[in-house]
């Protein structure tokens, strides 16, 4: 890996081959023969060409997974306007096909990806000219492409949060209730949501009523966390009840800013849709599939 | 029973039983017992006594086992350097063994092992391997390379290994070529006088195809060796960033920003109006900003890097604003990063979103970063005006949170924006007078009573709330006290009336009570100018004051453009050169950004000529070095020492003052001085004038004797004129010329006592000046000057004093100072006073330096009425250090062409064309600082016409 403190090889393909992952099979064989977990052949993959593909790979079951999954960076301000947001995508790949297959990949709306960075198979000239991915994919897991989308009116906010958090100046309780729903999701549902806001420290404990999912408030890290689970549109999940606040001191200067987690399956946010996925280059028929999710990445609504 | 079992016990033990294990027949069980020691090994377990046991085991066709040995020799091959020779012989054979890997594994292990004796062993089998049909060896072998040069540098240059290296840059495998160019970057950059990395177009056209093919890590050797490369025109630059722009979309964000150092350095040899340059300052914005989805240590990484190159070129990142927006829950290094990224992109455009995230930020936990975003706040006031206003009203509502830090906080920038805009807010200061109370840090109470100082005469009560700091006088911080003494000497002088009580309570306090000299010594100060010149006092207390500038902690430019040739090395995150942080013999190459070439902007890159009028002296001789030393050390110990001897330490280390572009300047004599320009410390412009007589001769001698590197002719010498008139000297007349003689120059001085009586005491002081003339020795007059009497003087200069731009350029401001008075002069000298010697240019230099001169940079003029011929013209400029270089006929005129170079090492190159029929010659100048021109050419027409 390292020579002379030059690094050399870090592919994880060529690092299995190299010293080989312990599987329960391989144990029991190198206990039998006294053989070992380090390869003792040269790792072809490591001077071709295609440095990021052993080869000789077989399977029995040839099949390649594509995932693309969106996760959405934003920031929301009081008002529920949005003060940037971004979309940072990455499609992940698991490729088991025999041989040297040679895949494209084409996308149904190219032109939404602002920058993109590719596994280094990627063909860069087709991409440039054709605005097709083409490549020979590393065998098992990769990262084919991650991208980012940022311009603003393609970045689409699954869910808002209507909140109404007020301490009171005199009185020593304050009054907190918030409520979250589904915006632009193209009819898809919102799960696994979770809403988890750290509190001023003059907050001395808060007595809420969930609609629905469980929450904790931990007194000492201030930490509200709300676990909603799925919304369900027709009646939006909400929490209420009031906070004690310390008595004496007068209210918190800073708001609390609410941290949203969710998750919807089957909806890649930006739009950006697979057209196709061809083979060449090999004769048999690979399986293959195509999933899209998009996530929340550091989604934060202000107060 | 004695107690000395304890101690052989366990020391025989693990080690003991390690032995017998190693010893033993069973395959398994040795692996296993190498296995356990390597163990040992590598938590710090001394285990070299089993050196030859482990050895033993050297020779194995199991792999694993091999591995585990070679592992150990290289922990230990030193300490037990004769043991380590009997493993020679393994390596050797492992050389030849048909498997690459173990080829490959022999030959990477044996350059690790830094015993001298092996090393010797090494070279035959290196030199297979650096031929060997697999490439995999072979990659490893040019690696090797470097490790045996840090070893042994001469063995490896005599053994030819270096030119091996240099071939495997064409090497068909693309790693190989990787690995060659990372081992000659590393063995260049230890030796930076080695030339090794003399790329030309053809290798780097190599590089660039293998670049697209390699390794991750072999595209960042590749990218990091082009950026070192110096295209020969902007063609070429362009070409090169055209086929480096793919590497931008690269997964491993180290290529990616290799990448982009190489676009920012040959972006510089790109001409703005270039339709591509706009391409590739859109080009190189996305990729920067997706570096910041990464985890928060790689962007931080990513910030640092961007925070030079928005400093760089801020239209890179101008539309990409809201990436640097700072999130709650990113780490405070990330903030306040970003915070900064913010504020240097700030402009019109933006300047309301920025403020209200501004504003957003300062009501967050974090103290530390809520304080820099309301610094922030008034940054942004004070950088973009048209904002100013926005920006103090947004302050004022901080102020009214009440909080404490974030108002403390808010004064000192409110006080920063009355200096950039005075008279334009003050009806905020009622509202900041509220806060007074609350103001507990010493930073915030300062600002606050320079605030009530400065405009005291619109606040009623400023002499109140001056008073109710000075209650507690003796317990402020000094900063607060100086602040303090001043506001109130400055309330004095606007409200004289009132306040004459308060203003003498504080001077006693400063003056009396105090034991701070600075505080005192303000005191007094104000004290006697308030006691004898009350309306001088206003004017000195109550001067305007300058502005304060626009952008603070910007980083120099030289170093800015040094950082951007480290981008995505520690020194980028540093913001420091690596000279600073890394230890250790290695040579290090300051890197500099190449020159601009795109015609139309060489005034505004920092490196080139222009700026070398103003550059700090370049010691043209080695005599005037001696001297300068010999002045510092009779400055400092007394007794003159011999100064030759000693001149090499003068030169200060490589402080590269004016980047790269000087280094052309310079032309061969950089060289000379290891390839860092030399740096002399700026000395003081007064000669002392206690040097006695001795060391004076002393000089002269030094100057006779080493002086001589030129023509022994002296250049032409101008009759003497009355410099300073007799009227206006209280009878003191000074006439004078200045001469230049083998290779020393002085100013020739008559002196005439024109008054009644007699003059002595003489001494002589020069302004700073444009070329740091200054005087070398102490005037000297022996006698007291009688009057109606004169005396002769040849005082000598050197160039070595501190540099000035005067307007004009040759002017120079003289002081003479007798028993009587000081007086004023000033004079024009003659710029070929300062051609040197050796300002023979070599043609090849020539003709590519005319070429490389901008053509706006040439002037033309005429020279009338002259009636030499081209021989005769040639040999009386060479007198005064023009040298002819070549001379052509064109179409019945002579061409001459000429260099000189100045002091400061300035190259000057002249094309003149004499017509045998016209007596008017024309003479073209090229100068990369084209505002000597016009002083070269008095020169020349001075020199021909006498």
């Amino acid at each position: 890996m390292l020579d002379n403190g030059f690094p050399l090889a870090t592919e994880s393909n060529i690092l299995k081959e190299l010293i080989k992952p312990p599987t329960i099979l391989r144990t029991v064989v190198n206990t039998i023969t006294g053989s070992t977990n380090v390869g003792d052949q040269l790792p072809t993959g490591q001077l071709s060409v295609v440095p990021w593909r052993r080869t000789g790979v077989k399977y029995t079951n040839n099949e390649a997974y594509f995932d693309v999954i969106e996760e959405i960076d934003a920031i929301i301000d009081k008002s529920g306007s949005t003060i940037t947001a971004e979309i940072q995508g990455v499609i992940d790949a698991c490729v088991k096909l025999t041989g040297m297959p040679d895949l494209t990949l084409s996308f149904m709306n190219p032109r939404l990806l602002d920058d993109v960075s590719f596994h280094p198979c990627v063909r860069f000239k087709r991409w440039e000219s054709e605005r097709i991915l083409s490549f020979i994919p590393p065998d098992g897991n990769f990262r084919l492409l991650s991208y980012h989308v940022s311009a603003q009116n393609l970045v689409a906010i699954p869910v808002y949060v209507k909140h109404n958090i007020s301490f009171r100046d005199s009185s020593s309780l304050g009054r907190f209730e918030i409520t979250v729903g589904p915006k632009q999701t193209m009819g898809k549902t919102v799960e696994g949501v979770m809403v988890t806001s750290q509190m001023p420290k003059g907050v001395l404990n808060m007595t809420l009523t969930p609609s629905q999912g469980t929450h904790i408030f931990d007194p000492v890290t201030k930490l509200l966390s709300w676990d909603v689970g799925k919304i369900n549109p027709q009646k939006l999940p909400s929490l209420k009840g009031s906070m004690t606040l310390q008595a004496g001191t007068s209210k918190p200067d800073e708001n609390p800013t609410i941290n949203l987690q969710f998750k919807i399956q089957q909806l890649a946010i930006s739009g950006l849709k697979v057209n196709r996925l061809d083979m060449y280059g090999e004769k048999y028929k690979p399986f293959k599939g195509i999933k899209y999710m998009t996530k929340a990445g550091k989604f934060q609504v202000r107060t | 029973m004695t107690d000395s079992k304890y101690f052989t016990t366990t020391k025989k033990g693990e080690i003991f039983e390690l032995k017998a294990e190693l010893n033993s027949d069973k395959k398994e069980k040795k692996k296993e017992a190498v296995k356990k020691v390597i163990a040992s090994m590598t938590v710090g377990k001394d285990v070299s006594a089993l050196f030859p046991d482990v050895v033993n085991c050297m020779q194995t066709d199991n792999l694993e086992l091999k591995k585990l040995v070679y592992l150990y020799l290289m922990n230990y091959a030193k300490s037990q350097p004769d043991m380590a020779i009997m493993a020679v012989n393994t390596f050797v054979k492992d050389c030849e063994d048909p498997n690459p890997l173990i080829r490959a594994l022999a030959v990477r292990t044996m350059g690790c092992i830094r015993v001298d004796k092996i090393t010797e062993y090494l070279c035959e089998p290196l030199r297979k391997c650096l031929k060997d049909e697999d490439p995999y060896v072979r990659k490893t072998a040019a690696v090797c390379v470097a490790k045996l040069h840090d070893i042994n540098a001469q063995l490896v240059e005599d053994q030819g290994f270096l030119d091996t290296l240099k071939d495997l840059i064409s090497d068909s495998n693309p790693m190989v070529v990787a690995n060659a160019v990372a081992a000659l970057s590393e063995i260049a950059e230890s030796h930076p006088s080695s030339n090794l990395l003399d790329l030309n177009p053809q290798s780097i056209n190599k590089l660039l195809t293998a670049l697209n093919e390699c390794t991750e890590w072999g595209q960042i050797f590749i990218l990091d060796c082009l950026a070192n490369y110096m295209p020969k025109d902007d063609r070429e630059a362009q070409s090169i960033c055209e086929r480096v722009t793919p590497r931008l979309s690269h997964a491993n964000s180290a290529v990616v920003l290799s990448a982009v150092k190489v676009l920012m350095k040959f972006m510089e040899m790109l001409s703005k109006d270039l339709d591509y340059y706009g391409t590739l300052l859109k080009k190189l914005a996305p990729p920067l900003v997706t570096l910041l989805s990464a985890e928060p240590e790689l962007q931080y990484v990513a910030l640092r890097n961007i925070n030079l190159i928005v400093q760089k070129r801020p239209e890179i990142l101008k539309h990409e604003m809201k990436v640097f927006f700072v999130k709650y829950n990113d780490p405070i290094y990330v903030k306040l990063e970003k915070l900064d990224i913010m504020i240097r992109l700030a402009s019109q455009a933006n300047i309301a979103q920025v403020l209200a995230e501004l504003k957003e930020y300062a009501t967050e936990v974090d103290v530390d970063f809520v304080r820099k975003a309301v610094r922030a706040i008034g940054r942004c006031a004070i950088k973009v005006e048209q904002s100013a206003e926005r920006c103090v009203s947004t302050l004022l509502d901080l102020i009214q949170t009440k909080v404490n830090y974030v108002v403390q906080e808010a004064i000192v920038v409110i006080k920063d924006i009355f200096r950039k805009y005075p008279n334009k807010y003050e009806s905020v200061i009622a509202t900041l007078c509220e806060n007074l109370d609350s103001l507990d840090e010493p930073e915030a109470r300062a600002a606050m009573i320079w605030i009530v100082g400065e405009y005291a005469e619109r606040i009623d009560n400023a002499d109140e709330l001056l008073e109710s700091f000075l209650e507690g006088f003796h317990d402020e911080s000094t900063q607060v006290q100086l602040q303090l003494l001043t506001a109130i000497v400055k309330l004095f002088l606007k409200k004289p009336t009132e306040t004459q009580e308060l203003v003498q309570q504080v001077l006693s306090l400063a003056t009396q009570d105090s034991d701070n000299p600075d505080l005192r010594d303000r005191g007094y100060i104000y004290w006697r100018l308030l006691s004898t010149d009350p309306v001088a006092a206003k004017e000195v207390v109550l001067a305007e004051k300058p502005l304060i500038s626009e952008e603070t902690d910007l980083i120099e430019p030289t170093l800015l453009d040094e950082l951007i040739c480290y981008i995505g090395t520690l020194a980028s995150v540093y913001h420091k050169p690596p000279s600073a942080f890394v230890e250790g013999s290695r040579g290090v190459v300051h890197k500099s950004l190449p020159p601009r070439t795109g015609s139309s902007e060489s005034a505004e890159s920092p490196d080139t000529a222009p700026s070398g009028v103003q550059a700090a002296e370049q010691p043209a001789v080695i005599p005037t070095q001696g001297d300068l030393l010999g002045d510092l050390l009779n400055l400092d110990l007394g007794p003159p020492v011999s100064g030759p001897p000693l001149a090499t330490s003068v030169q200060m280390g490589a402080v590269d003052l004016l980047g790269g572009g000087l280094d052309s300047l310079m032309g061969d004599e950089s060289e000379g001085m290891g390839g860092s320009n030399t740096f002399a410390p700026a000395p003081s412009t007064t000669v002392p004038t206690t040097l006695g007589a001795p060391l004076g001769s002393g000089l002269g001698d030094l100057f006779d004797l080493t002086g001589g590197v030129g023509t022994l002719s002296g250049s032409y010498v101008a009759p003497k004129t009355v410099w300073l008139p007799a009227m206006k000297a209280k009878g003191l007349e000074i006439s004078g010329t200045f001469s230049r003689q083998v290779g020393s120059i002085s100013m020739d001085l008559v002196l005439t006592n024109k008054a009644l009586q007699v003059m002595s005491d003489f001494a002589i002081q020069f302004n700073r000046n444009s070329f740091g003339l200054a005087p070398a020795a102490p005037l000297q007059v022996h006698a007291p000057l009688a009057p109606n009497q004169s005396v002769e003087i040849s005082l000598p200069l050197n160039t070595v004093g501190s540099v000035m731009k005067m307007d004009p350029l040759n002017n120079l401001q003289v002081a003479v100072k007798n028993n009587i008075d000081v007086f004023y002069f000033s004079t024009l000298y003659p710029l070929h006073i300062l051609f040197v010697e050796d300002g023979k240019m070599e043609r090849q230099m020539f003709l590519a330096t005319w070429k490389d001169i901008a053509n706006e940079n040439e002037a033309q003029f005429q020279i009338k009425d002259c009636s030499l011929n081209a021989d005769a013209v040639s040999s009386k400029l060479q007198g005064s250090n023009i040298f002819t270089i070549a001379k052509r006929n064109v179409e019945g005129q002579d061409m001459l062409y000429q260099s000189l170079k100045l002091t400061n090492g300035i190259w000057v190159l002249a094309e003149l064309r004499i017509q045998p029929s016209n007596p008017s010659f024309t003479l073209s100048l090229k100068c990369r600082a084209p505002e000597v021109s016009q002083y070269v050419y008095q020169a020349y027409e001075t020199i021909l016409k006498n």
